[in-house]
């Protein structure tokens, strides 16, 4: 048995060898570099290629799942490791709370002029220090239009018996307890401990009506039509709508979640100058319109928001109106509630 | 002169200190510490074994079950199989447990995704039953599909194992057995049966190691409805960041796992040669 | 009976197989998402040519795997070799502890690992994978060069230095090649371990290092891309076909020792065989 083991083992390295030396270009050679850390799937593929060409820096690109994944695998690893990150509203709270993150000099980011209004000053950062807006959305949920009987408008359709077996909820304790705090009334940044048990209580009664608690791959299943409702971000309802037109998606009357991913640069940088030289260069309309078009998120650019074709400028998922977005509230950073929230979820996942 | 060939696992004695003991160690060490202060306390040992709240003993008890389950189904799905091969000509033989590795050259990530696109509701499977007008199965985010994942991709090292075993008893026995008059299902219960033990050890540890400690099946086909001890382990480190509680899962996890081998160390020693290395 | 067996054997394959037909047929799939057949198409192979984040991985299982392997062998032969002239108490006692990554799950050896990383303040990434993978590849090179010595004749070494060879001239003529099938074996062994390795290195590489498993794993969670189920199947058909010629191979050895070794005892044997 141990032969066939190695011989198989053995047969694979000798065959895969050639291989080995293609694309081993990009090994450490000369000039600067710049390391990114962002969420999967969340830039245009050519854009760090475009920024390399315009600087002459190399960019050295990686991906995290999460928030806590992001902010674990920084602590881990020393902060050393990166120069700018993506997270998210109250990840950036948290991170400037633990001094993670460096001051950054506008004046050395002259496209931020182009932020809108609306995504600056926001109570996460409310003096503009740490972070520059990078994407924007909000959650809601994504229904097949054929498998309900009537328009979905409120978060009570995923507790509805009527659809048992065909909900997708989000595999994130903030994301649904957030929406379950939100339907009974709350705020989703609740450290209330009654609060939270209700709506623990509510998720315990809906699980039996939920078919899983997934994450990203909740695009692929909506567009094969799995189920009838999922909880999404935004922007992935509109990736799932470009390949299943029967999907619709709505923020809920009791109100949602608002989020901000926004670039932001580590204490730890060893090359500040270049990351604020990226961070503009990810601001300059054509670059932010590229992304944009690529992600399907909603931008903070005020020229990208011009840009927009007539009939996205009245989607609730591209570019939701006054109104909706007054329901939506953004994420607090729950410092030591943050465990309470973890074990409500584990005794949900683990019952 | 042996004396300074002696020297020559030096290196290795101190990597394994570094990398092997210390790492065990510093999980012991973390698994008494919580977030509050330095103070060495039982705690996180306490809440796992709480028996007001059981979520985590029973979060245990359903890794534990589930992996019997899967081991079980995988000895008698692979105990028929380890026989047919068995009792197969040497050439066709060699060609046929090939056949058996094969499928382990594919990333078992990629193949246990594999069976997603298999058994969804808009799956091959379902598609395929529906078009000649039969119900549809659905299989997919229950246990039934975490099981199916278990048994699909350790099932070849509950056959492996006993196969050998099988290959190695003496022919001359069986024979033996049968000029004495014993029918063939006697013959099969108290002499073959008997001889590939080793083998049924070794194919018994092989599944129910991995299966209860797997984080990644459960993850994919499961929906993250039934979390399993891997699945709680994986997220104090990943998300949760509590390390302590995260150390005293995984120390608690080890302590059965290494009881368990010590109790069928026994079996290994008789099955020289008969596992996987 | 026989036809029982051969459609039992058939169904356990049928269950073996059919994901793995699964993913080379959606190689195939000219759309991109798993839930539709848009044709047949090598469009996926193509692009799996620029995919930089693909080729990067596999740039970095190859390189872990046989970098970890080749310094798991020598540090582990050693190691096996010092062991085998041990007290036996002592000896024992390595054996005890090096048995531990190989029993312990992989999950723990992870996290331990991982600890240990964050305790000692070694930065994840490259190197930190480096080193776990050498530490679950060394008890595997010991268990199979462990063995070899085992059946080594105990006086060669000194033989050899009685007769005015150095310490090291001795060791690389004389032992060596005595032991040279189980260093293969434990090299080759611990190349595939590395591949296969998921779990150890998901909780040991950094930011910016990945590997196939890693990659493959992320991807489960966004959705596979499609040019992952082309590089596998490139793989699993290159695999089977170098298994099948050295099978036949060998086969065909086995086969020409048989005869050469039954000419050498009794030509009447090959005589009427060959008639």
């Amino acid at each position: 048995m141990k032969q066939f083991r190695c011989l198989r083992c053995g047969l694979l390295a000798l065959c895969l060898l050639p291989l080995a030396s293609c694309g081993s270009s990009s090994g450490p050679g000369g000039g600067p570099t710049l390391k990114v850390f962002n969420w999967g799937d969340y830039i245009d593929p050519e854009v760090t290629a475009l920024f390399t060409q315009e600087t002459g820096i190399k960019v050295i690109y990686t991906m995290f799942d999460a928030n806590e994944d992001m902010y674990t695998s920084i602590r881990a690893s020393g902060g050393v490791s990166h120069d700018v990150v993506i997270p998210s509203d109250y990840m950036i709270r948290k991170m400037i709370n633990e001094d993670m993150l460096r001051t950054i000099d506008l004046d050395n980011v002259p496209n931020y002029a182009l932020i809108d209004d609306r995504f600056k000053n926001l109570d996460f950062d409310p003096q503009n220090e740490y972070s520059v807006p990078y994407m924007w959305g909000t959650v809601g949920i994504a229904y097949n239009t054929t498998m309900v009987d009537e328009p979905i408008d409120s978060w009570t359709a995923l507790w509805d018996t009527r659809y048992q077996k065909n909900i997708f909820m989000m595999d994130s304790v903030r994301d649904s307890l957030g929406i379950t705090l939100k339907m009974l009334g709350y705020s989703m940044n609740t450290k209330n401990g009654a609060e939270l048990e209700e709506a623990y209580n509510k998720l315990v009664e809906q699980k039996p009506l939920v078919l899983a608690y997934i994450g990203d791959e909740v695009k692929d299943k909506m567009i094969a039509g799995e189920a009838a409702l999922a909880v999404v971000y935004a922007g992935d309802a509109i990736t799932i709508s470009e390949q299943n037109p029967d999907i619709a998606y709505v923020i809920p009357r009791e109100g949602s979640n608002l989020w901000v991913d926004s670039m932001c640069i580590l204490k730890t940088s060893e090359n500040p100058e270049a990351a604020e030289a990226f961070i503009n260069f990810m601001c300059s309309t054509p670059i932010a319109l590229r992304n944009w078009e690529y992600i399907n998120y909603s931008s903070p650019q005020k020229e990208v928001i011009a840009q927009m074709p007539e009939e996205l400028q009245n989607s609730s998922a591209r570019n939701p109106s006054a109104e909706e977005l007054a329901r939506c509230e953004v994420f607090e950073d729950l410092s030591q509630t943050t465990q309470y929230y973890e074990d409500l979820w584990t005794r949900l996942i683990g019952a | 002169m042996s004396r300074r060939l002696r020297l020559t696992a030096a290196p290795y004695a101190l990597y394994a200190l570094v990398f092997i003991a210390a790492p065990l160690l510093l999980i012991l060490y973390y698994s008494l510490t919580t977030g509050q202060g330095a103070t060495l306390s039982l705690d996180n040992f306490r809440r796992f074994f709480d028996f007001n709240d059981t979520v985590y003993l029973r979060v245990l008890w359903r890794s534990l079950w589930i992996a019997g389950v899967s081991t079980a189904i995988c000895f008698v799905l692979g105990y028929p199989m380890a026989y047919i091969l068995s009792r197969m000509k040497a050439r066709t033989r060699n060609i046929v447990s090939f056949l058996f590795i094969l499928p382990m050259w594919m990333n078992f990530l990629l193949r246990t995704y594999a069976w997603m696109t298999l058994l969804e509701r808009t799956g091959v499977i379902n598609t395929a039953l529906k078009s000649v007008g039969l119900p549809s199965l659905e299989i997919m985010y229950t246990t039934g599909a975490v099981i199916l994942g278990n048994v699909y991709n350790f099932l070849p090292f509950m056959i492996l194992p006993i196969y050998t075993s099988l290959t190695k008893i003496d022919r001359n026995l069986i024979e033996a057995s049968e000029d004495l008059g014993a029918g063939r299902a006697v013959t099969f219960f108290r002499v073959i049966f008997p001889l590939s033990f080793p083998g049924i050890m070794s194919g018994l540890t092989m599944t129910f190691m991995p299966a209860v400690t797997t984080f990644i099946i459960s993850k994919l086909l499961g929906g993250g409805q039934n979390a399993l001890i891997g699945d709680l382990i994986e997220k104090q480190f990943k998300v949760a960041g509590d390390w302590g509680f995260g150390s005293a899962m995984s120390v608690i996890l080890m302590v059965l796992i290494l009881l368990s081998m010590n109790a069928l160390s026994r079996y290994e020693k008789e099955n020289a040669g008969g596992g996987l290395m | 009976m026989k036809v029982l067996k051969n459609v039992y054997s058939g169904l356990i394959f049928l269950f073996l197989y059919a994901p793995i037909a699964v993913l080379i047929a959606f190689s195939f799939n000219a759309a991109k998402s798993r839930g539709t057949w848009g044709g047949f198409s090598f469009r996926w192979y193509e692009s799996l040519a620029h995919n930089a984040e693909i080729l990067h991985a596999l740039r970095n299982t190859l390189i872990i795997a046989l970098l970890s392997a080749a310094i798991a062998t020598i540090i582990g032969t050693a190691a096996a070799l010092g062991m085998h002239h041990m007290r036996r108490g002592l000896a024992n006692f390595m054996l005890n502890v090096t048995y531990l990554p190989v029993l312990n799950p992989d999950i723990v050896t992870g996290i331990s690992l991982l600890i240990l990383y964050v305790f000692l303040g070694i930065n994840l990434g490259f190197s930190s994978l480096l080193l776990a993978h050498i530490t679950f590849n060394i008890p595997y090179v010991i268990l199979s060069v462990s063995p070899r010595l085992k059946g080594m004749n105990r006086h060669i070494f000194e033989a050899a230095l009685d007769l005015g060879a150095g310490p090291a001239r001795a060791f690389f003529k004389v032992i060596v090649p005595e032991i040279l099938p189980g260093i293969v074996n434990g090299f080759l062994l611990a190349v595939t371990l590395s591949i296969d390795d998921f779990v150890i290195s998901f909780f040991t590489a950094g930011p910016g290092v990945s590997t196939l498993s890693i990659t493959i794993y992320s991807m489960a969670r966004k959705g596979i891309k499609p040019e992952i189920n082309a590089l596998s199947s490139i793989m699993f058909v290159v695999v089977l076909l170098l298994l099948l010629t050295v099978n036949i191979r060998t086969d065909r050895d086995v086969r020409r020792r048989a005869q050469n070794h039954m000419r050498s005892r009794s030509p009447r044997a090959l005589s009427s065989r060959e008639r």
